[in-house]
């Protein structure tokens, strides 16, 4: 068979080897998704076990458990870990195992970029908890508040742990962006045209470009704070001309779109979930996707609904109040899309589609208290309460969480090769959805209560003790759920049938290779017709994709197909550089910048970028191959 | 330079296409691309506060409009320092190594020029970063942008290395576009840090 030959000959241009080298050399996306996964999915637990602890302490009244410094880092790590190192680096996990296999490419535009994207998500986690172990954990909440945070009442390292490992992280987060904008728009398929690109590629787009406009409002709050501690500068103290405003307006101008970074990927998750599961293609895939760009630009517009309380001219509140409502419109519009999708499908009850409609549900409730907390009045009344407590918690569990958990259901058979369990999937998505409201509905309660946030500790005889026990009993049924998907996904490593390629039955080209996807992903190049390569004949459309017969491009380089921006026509051969431990020696260099930074190592800090300098010019230093004629 | 595409099954190969493509279709000017885009942002955020900063103090700038005579003669460097980059980028799209070459020599000393000329302003001030939010203001402002200016002429002096081991050529110039792209991005964004810096204290008093 001449299939099989070129199948072992693009599999020994394409694998990695099996060694040290080949762990830290790796360029392969998928085994960059995968270490993706793992590591954000540990800095979940790590802070999940965060909020245990400050349950444990919240549970009765008048509690000495925790030590008020040590429940301020607490609540401080758990909001830095859950926003910050597991929201959007799990996200990016699953879009860099699926992005090159949802538009039918052999890996991203920088395929170096992306693996030191990773290792420098992991470095910046590193120094951050490096600071937590050496007692200098940031205290002063995720969004660290000047006065609070300069220098004068916060001396010591821990605000310098707080900007510099945030500032790797934006690295890490800026060229990942990069890396999925020109992988989307030069890789993609021969035919995929722009309105032909899975649903999945519009969130991940649109938070990307997000990205690349908002990361560096927050790049320079770091910087500027940093610039503080270490030498002394002013920005915010108003003893010398500078404002605390200032870091609050330079936070949330990145925070805000920095909701919906982390929102609208899982969001356009479920766009690829709702339909298969639906038994049929999404009704509104225009309006979906106008939807989701349109929330990334509103996005923009809306950063100080989280300034109500600062005093600012009521004009200037009111267009971000208006802003903040426009928002609404393309959510529900993403809403009636996948009801109408559901209601004129056959729904099949499998745990992803669960979590799916527990998203919407979820989805919902966060929704509506936004309205309260982007009106002013209403946010006048409930701000610095529990009730955004609970807002955050219903938004970000809703439409970050569940959302990620049925992806894991549905798409980990394809990255593992192996089926999880339904039954186990089932208890699963109760637990987890019942002790989920109950550990946050009643947190609205609290907040209109009067119970303000981040206190460690409050008096009996507020009204508060029972809420407050409801709360903490919910989180631990909550936290019991996700140690059933732990389980379930060990049980589905060791003992789960095995997938195949097309388990679900979807139409995707993804579920086109075999399970888990062989390194080069395809045989053979993938040709698009329609929205639905994999339904075509069931749709009554007659085949006009060719997904298994194609051309192979070449079976003695490393390349792909480059296609043109929109209508995704062949225009070149790409090819791809081989496996280089340049990029982890980068970010290694990187990192010891950041320690000399923080520690006031100036060698340590200078000789780190001159090393930087070496790899980087090491990493890209192509010889051009000679040229046959 | 162009490569065939296999057909399996022994097929006669279909299309052609080039290996690669033209610099402007490739990965990396798009990759550069986006670069400059966001850090076109950073600059945007950072005259952002010190608009902010200006709006909010009655006295702005608190020493009084700085002196405009270095700063007007690093601009105009700056700027004329695009042309022989310009010029070095038309060179090797004709496949000229040599005056890429002088073209690059020629663009880092402009470069240098500044970043010399740039310090000894630094020098002269009557104020520190550590003085006020202006002066940190200022310092981070300008020195954000010197680290720019540094981090270009390391780029230069890179593809330098690599023209001078042969490279590139009329075909294959792609990190010189890039390069070339930066540096006109950092002699752009110096308008702008001029323009706020210098011109507005005077402008608005």
């Amino acid at each position: 068979m001449a299939t099989a030959t070129i199948e072992t000959r693009l599999m020994r241009l394409w694998e990695t080897p099996h060694s040290l080298y080949g762990f830290f050399a790796s360029t392969d996306h998928k085994s960059v998704g995968k270490r993706y996964l793992v590591t954000a999915f540990v800095f979940l637990l790590a802070g999940g076990v965060e909020a245990m602890v400050m349950r444990a302490q919240l549970i009765k009244p008048a509690n000495h458990f925790l030590s008020p410094e040590a429940y301020n880092q607490l609540f401080t790590m758990h909001g830095m870990t859950m926003i910050f190192w597991y929201a959007s680096p799990i996200l990016s996990g699953i879009s860099n195992y699926f992005f090159p296999l949802w538009i039918g490419a052999r890996d991203f535009a920088f395929p170096r970029l992306n693996m030191f994207s990773y290792w420098t998500f992991l470095m910046s986690g590193i120094v951050l908890y490096t600071g937590y172990i050496a007692g200098y954990a940031p205290d002063r909440g995720w969004f660290n508040y000047t006065p609070l945070a300069d220098p004068l009442y916060s001396p010591g390292l821990n605000e310098k742990f707080y900007c510099v490992a945030l500032l790797l992280l934006t690295v890490s987060t800026t060229v990942g962006a990069i890396n999925f904008i020109v992988t989307a728009f030069k890789l993609r398929a021969p035919g995929m045209s722009i309105g032909r690109m899975p649903l999945a590629l519009y969130g991940t787009l649109t938070a990307s470009f997000s990205n690349i406009f908002a990361l560096p409002s927050l790049s320079v709050a770091l910087a500027f704070l940093f610039l503080e501690h270490r030498f002394g500068m002013h920005f915010f103290d108003v003893s010398a001309g500078g404002r605390p405003l200032l870091w609050q307006h330079l936070f949330w101008i990145f925070a805000h779109p920095w909701v919906y970074i982390i929102v609208l990927p899982a969001l356009s998750f479920i766009s690829m979930i709702i339909p298969t599961f639906s038994r049929r293609p999404i009704i509104g895939y225009t309006w979906n996707a106008l939807g989701v760009a349109a929330t990334g630009v509103l996005g923009f517009g809306v950063w100080v609904h989280h300034m109500f309380a600062t005093g600012l001219p009521p004009m200037a509140m009111s267009f971000f109040m208006a802003g903040s409502m426009a928002v609404v419109l393309p959510s529900a519009i993403s809403i009636f899309v996948w009801l109408v999708t559901l209601w004129h499908g056959r729904p099949v009850m499998s745990t992803a589609m669960l979590f799916a409609l527990g998203f919407i549900f979820l989805f919902v409730i966060g929704g509506v208290d936004g309205v309260f907390t982007g009106s002013i009045p209403a946010d006048w009344q409930v701000t610095d309460s529990y009730f955004v407590v609970a807002h955050i918690h219903y938004v970000l569990i809703g439409i970050n969480v569940f959302p990620i958990l049925a992806a894991f259901y549905y798409w980990l058979p394809k990255i593992t090769g192996r089926m999880m369990s339904e039954r186990l999937g089932k208890w699963n998505f109760w637990i987890m959805f019942i002790g989920m409201n109950i550990a946050f509905f009643p947190m609205h309660n609290l907040g209109l209560l009067g119970m303000p946030r981040r206190v460690y500790t409050y008096q009996a005889g507020l009204g508060w003790t029972a809420t407050n026990i409801v709360v903490s009993i919910g989180a631990y049924i909550f936290a019991f759920g996700v140690l059933l998907f732990v389980l379930n996904f060990f049980w589905s490593l060791i003992d789960g049938p095995i997938a195949g390629p097309n388990p679900w039955d979807a139409s995707s080209l993804e579920w086109a290779t075999s399970s888990p996807p062989p390194p080069y992903n395809f045989a053979v190049m993938p040709t698009v017709r329609s929205r639905d390569p994999l339904w075509e004949e069931r749709l009554g459309m007659g085949k006009r994709s060719d997904v298994f017969v194609g051309p192979v491009i070449s079976d003695e380089e490393k390349v792909t197909l480059g296609t043109t921006p929109l209508d995704g026509l062949p225009q070149r051969v790409v090819s791809f550089p081989e496996d280089s431990v340049y990029p982890f020696l980068t970010s290694v260099a990187l990192t010891a910048i950041c320690y000399g930074l923080i520690l006031g190592l100036w060698g340590l800090a200078l000789s780190g970028a001159l090393f930087t300098f070496f790899f980087v010019t090491g990493w890209l230093w192509y010889a051009p191959k000679p040229v046959e004629v | 330079m162009a490569t065939t595409i296999v057909q399996p099954g022994g097929t006669p190969p279909a299309v052609t296409l080039p290996v690669n493509g033209k610099p402007h279709h490739t990965s990396g000017w798009w990759g550069m691309i986006l670069l400059v885009v966001t850090e076109a942002s950073l600059f945007a955020f950072l005259l952002f506060s010190y608009f902010y900063l200006d709006a909010q103090n009655t006295l702005w700038p608190p020493p009084g409009p700085p002196d405009i005579n270095l700063a007007m003669i690093n601009t105009i460097i700056l700027v004329v320092s695009s042309v022989p980059a310009r010029l070095g980028t038309m060179a090797i799209r004709r496949g000229a190594r040599a005056r890429l070459s002088l073209s690059i020599v020629v663009t880092m000393a402009l470069g240098l020029a500044f970043l010399i000329i740039e310090a000894i302003e630094w020098s002269q001030k009557s104020f520190t970063p550590q003085t006020d939010a202006y002066g940190s203001l200022f310092f981070t402002i300008t020195g954000f942008h010197y680290a720019h200016v540094a981090v270009g002429m390391l780029m230069l002096l890179v593809i330098l290395l690599r023209n001078w081991a042969g490279h590139f050529n009329a075909h294959r110039h792609t990190a010189v576009e890039n390069v070339m792209l930066y540096w006109h991005f950092v002699g752009v964004v110096w308008l702008f840090v001029f323009t706020t810096l210098y011109i507005t204290p005077h402008w608005w008093r």
